[in-house]
């Protein structure tokens, strides 16, 4: 038994059963004990943790990030984001671990007996282990919440904006809201893939519903409609309220060519000008 | 990897491009890298006298990325502030896959000095 | 690995598919392979295809205007044709935007962009000589 070794590591390493039937007890008469999850997946998630933290070779320093506790950390983070995706809290998720420690501590009570101070420091190492294994349950759980957030709002942004088929080769996509650096890119890349998918030959993007255009936003813009010029395609820019002329000419932001129209249909009939469409009334 | 034929930069850049693939990369985060891999990759050849590039998947915290670095024991830059200016080229191009570089990468370091060669890494988080 | 790039004639114009990876000995081949052959079949267009390419550097970009300026010369128009998106977006953040340079979107565009170029030059020629 090495100095640095930590005890509980040591305990779990040596494969006793009898800790992981007493977490199990604890489990089932905690709040984590849950109808989302069977007896039989509590079970193999607590023997799985048991194992990979034996075999893990932390020390008494407790730090958890080494190469040999990478299994420990995977596994930690898997069991957060299954847990999130189930509708967890983060609460409960913890709880998980630190319902851990009474086990542990009355291992520890019995192997240490016979040195109150050493039992102390022991039982204080095991509780700072738990406590750091806790936390680290608890931040990959807010991440995985955060990414399941995140491909949500991917998602509503997909439908919140639509790209529309105007006529044969005019496409249109209505911007709604305020656009930062990474909508502006989600946008331009499924804007750019249906240019390419219908043959579009004029895009034409409103931008009546933005609020406000500044700096980042006009170079966001102007770096859509110059791809859109490289992928062989043009691109007419709508709804340019008299505001927001007037801040483009204050920033001193150069439109450099790009066609700007007052409306929407303003753009399309100058789309379908340009197409060589002529749009006629028969005579009565 | 090593980098001293105009076909190790075409190894290098589908070395790469798997890479990004198998990191899950979307497409173009996939295509910035790769450009700003052959941008390096073409500055070590020519420019460094060849050398060496690295290939890493990085994490830092809970985010994942691809790091490269690009080093080589050529003449090195003696202008890192010019060197970087966009446009800048010492003959044939050199600036402008630095500063290229730069722009497709969420993380740029370069390190260089003459008679020291030059070491350029980026970082494409996922 | 390829060692040339093939150049197809279509009428009075030229059809370069461009494959895959292209070293850069490859694309200066190429630059060589279309002037001489423009010059010698008195090509009026050349259609560059790059919907294969999946990157596109700042080498590649110059080639590309590299060629469009050199086939102007020789009197012939190119258009450069199915760019990916992905690519579009990346040269722009690159800043290479390549002026003067035609784009089309597929093919087909980029022929008829091709016989209007030739038929106008034709009508300016035509009425030059009147």
């Amino acid at each position: 038994m090495s100095k640095s070794e930590n005890q509980m590591v040591r305990i779990l390493k040596s494969g006793d059963k009898e800790i992981l039937n007493d977490w199990l007890n604890e489990l089932k008469s905690s709040a984590s004990a849950d109808g989302r999850i069977s007896a039989s997946e509590l079970q193999s998630h607590a023997k799985e943790f048991l194992k990979l933290l034996g075999e893990s070779g932390i020390e008494k320093s407790g730090e958890i990030s080494s190469a040999g506790a990478a299994p420990l950390r995977t596994f930690l983070e898997t069991l957060s984001r299954s847990r999130a995706v189930q509708g967890f809290t983060s609460e409960q998720t913890a709880t998980f671990i630190f319902s851990l420690k009474r086990p542990i501590f009355n291992r520890l009570r019995r192997d240490f007996s016979k040195d109150a101070a050493r039992l102390a420091e022991e039982t204080m190492l095991a509780s700072d282990l738990i406590d750091r294994l806790g936390l680290y349950t608890v931040v990959a759980f807010q991440k995985s919440r955060e990414e399941i957030i995140s491909r949500q709002e991917a998602d509503m942004l997909e439908l919140s904006t639509p790209v529309v088929k105007l006529w044969q080769g005019v496409l249109a996509l209505p911007l709604i809201g305020t656009l930062d650096s990474a909508r502006t890119q989600v946008v331009m890349e499924s804007l750019l893939q249906k240019i390419v998918e219908t043959g579009s030959d004029i895009a034409i993007i409103d931008i009546t519903g933005v609020p406000t255009v500044d700096t980042l936003v006009a170079q966001h813009l102007l770096k859509t409609v110059t791809a859109i010029r490289l992928m062989g395609a043009e691109c007419i820019i709508t709804g340019v309220r008299p505001q927001i002329a007037q801040t483009v000419v204050h920033l001193g932001i150069d439109l450099q060519g790009v066609t700007t129209k007052a409306t929407l249909a303003d753009g399309l009939s100058l789309a379908l000008k340009r197409l060589g469409f002529v749009v006629s009334k028969p005579k009565a | 990897m090593e980098l001293r034929t105009e076909q190790d930069i075409v190894r290098a850049r589908q070395a790469v491009r798997l890479a990004a693939q198998e990191l899950r990369l979307g497409l173009v985060d996939q295509t910035k890298i790769v450009t700003a891999a052959s941008e390096l990759a073409r500055n070590t050849v020519i420019h460094g006298g060849g050398g060496m590039m690295e290939l890493e998947v990085v994490t830092e915290g809970l985010k994942t990325g691809l790091r490269l670095c690009f080093a080589d024991e050529g003449p090195g830059i003696a202008d890192l502030g010019l060197a970087m200016t966009d446009g800048w080229t010492s003959g044939t191009g050199l600036g402008l896959g630095l500063t290229g570089a730069k722009r497709l990468s969420n993380e740029f370091e370069l390190d260089s000095a003459p008679g020291r060669g030059t070491r350029v890494t980026v970082t494409r988080w996922k | 690995m390829m060692d040339r790039i093939p150049i197809l004639q279509v009428g009075e114009f030229l059809l370069v598919t461009i494959q895959g990876d292209m070293h850069d000995q490859l694309a200066l081949s190429l630059q060589d392979d279309l002037t001489s052959r423009i010059e010698k079949l008195g090509s009026r267009g050349v259609l560059l295809d790059i919907s294969a390419l999946d990157m596109v550097d700042s080498f590649i970009a110059r080639m590309i205007a590299n060629i469009s300026g050199m086939a102007r010369i020789l009197g012939a128009e190119t258009v450069v044709v199915g760019m990916q998106p992905a690519v579009a977006i990346t040269l722009v953040e690159l800043g290479l935007t390549l002026p003067g340079v035609k784009m089309a979107l597929n093919a087909e565009r980029g022929m008829a962009m091709l016989r209007t170029a030739q038929a106008q030059e034709d009508d300016l020629q035509n009425v030059d000589q009147e």
